[in-house]
């Protein structure tokens, strides 16, 4: 299901080359037909050569959101927990202050600040999101540090350097990784909902947020530009969290219930 | 039940400085200078350095924050850019839509999630588990803004029975215009607590006093209100607690799309005008309802179980 919404998103726009932003003024508002099998907005664009050029914008959102979070808070959350005391400390202290905003409250007031956009979106979800990540990793660098094959590693007089990737590195990325794929679903609904209240993805771009925005004006005449691009979020975000079960499941055996 | 209020209360003085710290650099974040960014391409010179003198820029940030935080002990919350008021009326004058609907939503959540869970709980890989299990599979990944708009469209274009948006006149109307509101929060909340209530009401039917209860014949029905439902609402409160971020967030993008005049809808809208200070207010009120909000589910707790009492002290 994941081979599908990726190759959805590469090869949708390749087959089906037409502008998703130009407009086709007499066709607009159009019910759902052969033609148009998802209808028309009220632009007259096709709903569905927007959701389907939407697909790159939205996966790439949910990529954007996690990686960086997920690079600076294993970084940040591994050396901390590697080298605990006064660096630990102030860590900590960073994360409680972030923990105590609402998660969306401070991302929005962040793109407040910086300005509406997808860049400044990853800016402001980076900065906000690498705390869950930091948590994750510090603590299973804790137990991981004072397990017998690190012991094992500083005996033979190996680096701090050699030891944290080599050795620490595979064991504790793995339960962050297992949060990133919540965390993808988590990201491409918050980024689409960033969209929806124009702070995300700006018009005339086809991310699903902002195509149920500009639908909603017209609900009551054609309810099916709001509809469709929700429907394919909930069934894009099902799909991953299948795959996310799954991946857990390979990636910790031994927790299989 | 002094002595600990004193002490959590006491814990809770670094993390509210953090916050005061964190919005108060929130504003720094501006590319480039604020003056000349608030007054626009036009500004001249002149003009700049008297918005800069007046937003104190002009001073040590360690002053600019003496200054912010003064002001902020005595409620001042700025002036708004936008609106001429001062920020604290504004956020007054919006706090309590919000404060109902997040009340509102949260009883809801309670009422759908809590028999769900006992339901499902009662019996493993039933039809019931099986739909709690798949709901919430599906309902993680529905946005709530989305089914907001759907809900819309039946119960208000589809089947005219509830208002569309707006926030009403009366408690009575408060009511009947935020239940749309507060079932969309409800409905993409629950799959969040479902899970952890399934297991903690599994847990409290595994235990001793269940089994004794069950033992000296007391009908089912009232094993399951005495004891059961009772000890299961404990951690029915942290899985709650632990939501209420989120919950939060649902409440800025909910009142969005109906409109209702709350802090969320003035935090967009603040955003469209640049009106920094009234950001700046809003995202400090909601970060102190979380910690309001955390240290009263504490005191539930200590009040319902003494045995806590003695452990944090």
């Amino acid at each position: 299901m994941i081979v599908f919404w990726v190759a959805l998103a590469i090869l949708g726009p390749l087959i089906w080359n037409a502008d998703p932003t130009a407009l086709h003024l007499d066709a607009s508002l159009l019910p759902p037909s052969l033609d148009h099998p998802f209808g028309t907005d009220n632009l007259g664009r096709d709903v569905l050569l927007r959701i389907i050029h939407g697909a790159a914008i939205d996966l790439q959102i949910g990529l954007f959101t996690v990686l960086p979070a997920l690079t600076i808070g294993s970084i940040v959350g591994g050396l901390a927990g590697y080298y605990g005391s006064l660096a630990d400390l102030a860590v900590m202290r960073l994360v409680d202050i972030v923990v105590a905003f609402p998660f969306f409250v401070l991302v929005i007031a962040i793109i407040a600040v910086l300005g509406p956009g997808l860049i400044n979106m990853y800016i402001a979800v980076g900065l906000v999101g690498w705390v869950s990540y930091a948590r994750v990793v510090r603590a299973e660098m804790m137990v991981a540090k004072q397990m017998d094959y690190t012991r094992a590693a500083r005996v033979l007089g190996f680096s701090d350097a050699r030891i944290l990737i080599r050795h620490l590195l595979p064991n504790v990325i793995v339960q962050a990784l297992i949060y990133s794929t919540s965390d993808f679903i988590l990201g491409i609904l918050l980024g689409s909902s960033l969209g929806f209240l124009g702070l995300g993805a700006q018009p005339p771009a086809p991310e699903w947020g902002v195509m149920i925005a500009e639908g909603y004006s017209f609900l009551a005449r054609a309810p099916w530009i709001s509809a469709l691009p929700g429907l394919v979020i909930v069934a894009l975000a099902a799909a991953f969290s299948l795959f996310g079960d799954g991946l857990a499941d390979y990636l910790r055996p031994e927790i299989d219930n | 039940m002094g002595a600990f209020l004193l002490r959590r209360i006491a814990l809770l003085v670094p993390v509210v400085i953090g916050i005061t710290l964190a919005v108060f650099f929130l504003i720094r974040l501006i590319p480039g200078d604020p003056a000349r960014t608030l007054l626009g391409i036009h500004a001249t010179p002149e003009l700049i350095a008297q918005v800069r003198h007046t937003l104190g820029l002009d001073r040590s940030v360690g002053i600019q924050y003496l200054i912010f935080m003064k002001a902020l002990v005595r409620g001042d919350l700025g002036h708004s850019y936008f609106f001429s008021s001062p920020v604290s009326s504004l956020v007054l004058a919006r706090l309590p839509p919000t404060l109902f609907l997040l009340a509102y939503a949260t009883a809801l959540t309670v009422l759908i999630a809590f028999p769900a869970a006992i339901l499902a709980a009662l019996r493993p890989n039933s039809i019931w588990d099986q739909a709690v299990r798949i709901a919430s599979i599906f309902g993680i990944g529905l946005p709530g803004y989305w089914l907001g708009v759907v809900l819309v469209y039946a119960f208000a274009i589809a089947l005219p029975i509830l208002p569309v948006a707006g926030y009403g006149e009366n408690l009575g109307e408060h009511f009947t215009f935020l239940l749309l509101p507060a079932l969309t929060i409800a409905v993409s909340l629950v799959p969040l607590v479902l899970r952890a209530l399934r297991a903690s009401v599994m847990e409290t039917l595994r235990a001793g006093y269940v089994d004794t209860a069950r033992a000296k014949g007391l009908a089912p029905r009232l094993v399951l209100r005495r004891h059961v439902v009772r000890n299961a609402l404990m951690p029915a409160i942290t899985v709650l607690a632990l939501n209420i971020g989120y919950l939060i967030g649902g409440t800025v993008i909910i009142e969005n799309v109906f409109a209702i005049p709350g802090l969320g809808s003035l935090m967009i809208i603040s955003i469209g005008t640049r009106d920094y200070p009234t950001i700046q207010a809003i995202t400090l009120v909601f970060a102190v309802l979380v910690v309001l909000i955390n240290l009263a589910t504490d005191l539930v707790y200590a009040a319902l179980d003494p045995r806590l009492r003695a452990e944090i002290r």
